[in-house]
């Protein structure tokens, strides 16, 4: 029982994890019908971002103070993913207005590729790691219910907190703020977002840098656990999953197929795996989608897609 | 003024219904037949074999497939690259288990193996399209790549988990040097586009093009949805998986599941996208840039004398890689082979415009 629960917890936050990346899909998603691949590449340029500032501003600014690095490093890294948002807004999605699904899916993938190059251009490809002083030693809990008690790490749940945090404020952004209605309007209709004078390239900026910012966290949270390296980007391929489980219009679907992936993914592991000769964590998430897709397209949250001839 | 069809008429239903309809490109398609046949073969290096023409031939065939899923169909395929390794595994038992097996047919059953995967991976376009459909084909691309890494008695208890062929031949000639693996490549290569133009222009094709264009439509007039995709799924992996054992096969020769992750999908998507969605020619188009640019990126700073190193480089190749697709997204949505049709019109009127 013990083991089972620690197992479920290591889901739980695994799947929190998936769940910020998938957020950055849903709200670009929402907001411009763009289906985001790059958001995998944002997260890895925002993570190198992050961990070579830190390294960088110190030496610049001759100062030794490792809190001080890693705000500033945040604070670079943020501007740099809002000029990011600004850039492709301006160059690229700006362009390929009332295009088809599929032309900006790919053009997403165009930049998906650049960034990648771009960011380890600038930064390097080495294994780097990012150090924002998150807890590294495991802890005890519940020690009278079980014996043994239970092992948990709490980098993982000061992550789970980060996350949790960082959706509540989104949530709130969105719900109320003037500019979260406006993203709303948008989502819900470009044409009538845009007759009442909400000024469309201005919000996918701005979402672009919201997803900007959700890729800065979730790298950084994933960069402190496992070192930012180009495999942070395929990590994104995980969210693909997490968003079809719980729908692509919405923000607590991200949340909670995030959470499910996780945990389904670690419990299968460890139950069902030794069924199948061990690794089915690569892909246990893409099938459970695939089945899922079967019996309910929308997803969990999903708006159910109607056909209109 | 040499490229124009006034004087040609046709004057019966055979003549109507070729595939060039017009003389000149009768003329020039013969050329590029009568280029790739004898005078490569004749003046070729092997390094333009093995690092150019050969790949380009064989990334063009799955292009070709893909492109009938995804150009034709309207289904979009992040598992391209699923499928060409069920076909390379799969012949590769038949060639491994069964004595005597002729590569043809060994080529031939590993399509149908792929065809079968691929039915059965589409059978959720049915009720899924667009991005959701790409997620299960995404499945459909991890799960191959575990299940070739993983169990070993599709790689015939490999320890290494790379497996390898040797002594291809086909009728008894060996297919050895580079020159016998390129002919052996384009022979297939121009069965099967012959065979995927006609298929496309049939009334399979003729239905694949009406469920892409709007499905529901399609299905009012009396066009069942469900045969339509699940025969473009079965034509495209087939086609598709014809290639993977021509990549296993004849350009790698040893091969593990890496050679056909999800970054190969991507690649021949890229070149669906580049050389034009629903153009056969397209697929050849998109994959020439593909392989080419990369190659040519990596000479460009020695010919300028700029040394870099192989990791800076391969970075460059990135970002160029991802800003001339955004690019050419943005200039030319239709690709390579819009951009070749736009050519022809104005050439049939230059140098008189009127």
């Amino acid at each position: 029982m013990g083991f089972f629960l620690e197992t479920l917890f290591g889901g739980l936050m695994a799947g929190m994890l998936y769940s910020l990346i998938a957020l950055g899909f849903v709200l670009i998603y929402k907001a411009s019908g763009v289906f985001n691949f790059a958001q995998g590449a944002m997260v890895l340029f925002a993570a190198l971002a992050m961990a070579r500032f830190a390294e960088w501003i110190p030496k610049w600014l001759g100062f030794d103070n490792l809190v001080v690095a890693n705000l500033l490093a945040f604070v670079v890294a943020m501007a740099l993913m809002v000029v990011l948002a600004w850039l492709i807004e301006r160059l690229c999605l700006s362009r390929l207005v009332n295009q088809e699904g599929i032309t900006l899916l790919m053009a997403t993938l165009g930049i998906s590729y650049f960034l990648d190059g771009l960011g380890q251009t600038l930064f390097g490809n080495d294994i780097y790691s990012i150090n924002v002083g998150m807890p590294k030693d495991p802890a005890m809990i519940l020690e009278g219910t079980f014996e043994g008690g239970l092992l948990i790490s709490k980098e993982d749940l000061v992550a789970a907190l980060i996350s949790a945090a960082l959706v509540l404020a989104l949530a709130l952004f969105f719900q109320k703020t003037a500019t979260g209605r406006a993203l709303r309007a948008v989502a819900d209709d470009h044409q009538a977002a845009q007759s009442i004078g909400i000024p469309l390239n201005r919000i996918w900026v701005i979402v672009w840098s919201v997803a900007g910012f959700a890729a800065l966290v979730a790298g950084i949270i994933w960069g402190s656990k496992l070192g930012v390296q180009f495999s942070l980007s395929l990590v994104a391929l995980k969210a693909l999953p997490v968003v079809i489980l719980g729908g692509l219009t919405s923000v607590p679907g991200a949340i909670l197929g995030g959470l499910i992936i996780g945990v389904g993914e670690k419990l299968s592991e460890i139950y069902l795996g030794s069924f199948f000769g061990g690794g089915i964590e690569i892909w246990f998430a893409y099938v459970l989608a695939l089945g899922f897709l079967l019996v309910r397209p929308q997803g969990l949250f999903g708006e159910k897609i109607i056909d209109r001839v | 003024m040499l490229y124009r069809e006034n004087g040609q008429f046709k004057t019966s239903y055979a003549a109507d219904q070729q595939i060039f309809p017009i003389a000149q490109d009768r003329i020039a398609i013969g050329l590029v037949l009568l280029v790739a046949f004898v005078v490569m073969p004749l003046a070729g290096s092997e390094y333009l074999f093995r690092a150019v023409l050969i790949p380009f031939m064989i990334l063009a065939l799955a292009a070709l497939g893909l492109n009938i899923l995804v150009g034709y169909c309207g289904q979009i395929s992040l598992g391209t690259g699923a499928f060409m390794a069920v076909g390379a595994y799969a012949a590769y038992n038949f060639l491994v288990r069964i004595d005597g097996m002729p590569l043809i047919v060994a080529m031939l059953l590993g399509g149908l193996s792929a065809t079968v995967v691929g039915v059965l991976f589409g059978i959720p376009s049915l009720r899924i399209k667009g991005l959701y459909l790409a997620v299960a084909t995404l499945a459909a691309q991890f799960f191959t790549d575990w299940a070739f890494l993983r169990v070993s008695w599709f790689t015939n208890n490999s320890t290494s988990g790379s497996v390898s062929v040797a002594g291809l031949n086909v009728f008894g000639l060996p297919i050895e040097s580079p020159v016998a693996k390129y002919l052996f490549c384009l022979t297939v290569v121009c069965v099967f586009a012959l065979a995927a133009k006609n298929l496309t222009r049939s009334a399979t094709g003729r239905q694949w093009m009406a469920i892409r264009d709007m499905d529901v439509a399609a299905a009012v007039i009396g066009i069942r949805p469900v045969y339509a995709k699940l025969t473009a799924f079965a034509v495209s992996s087939f086609i598709v998986g014809v290639a993977g054992v021509l990549w296993a096969f004849v350009h790698l020769g040893a091969w593990e599941p890496a050679a056909f992750s999800i970054d190969r999908s991507f690649q021949l998507l890229f070149m669906v996208i580049i050389g034009g969605l629903g153009s056969i020619m397209g697929a050849f188009f998109g994959a020439a840039f593909i392989v080419v640019l990369p190659i040519i990126l990596d000479q460009v700073p020695h010919w300028f004398g700029i040394p870099l190193s192989t990791a800076t480089t391969s970075h460059l190749v990135h970002m160029i890689f991802g800003a001339l697709i955004v690019f050419f997204l943005i200039a030319e949505p239709h690709g390579l082979a819009k951009l070749w049709s736009i050519g022809k019109q104005k050439l049939r009127l230059w140098p008189f415009p009127h």
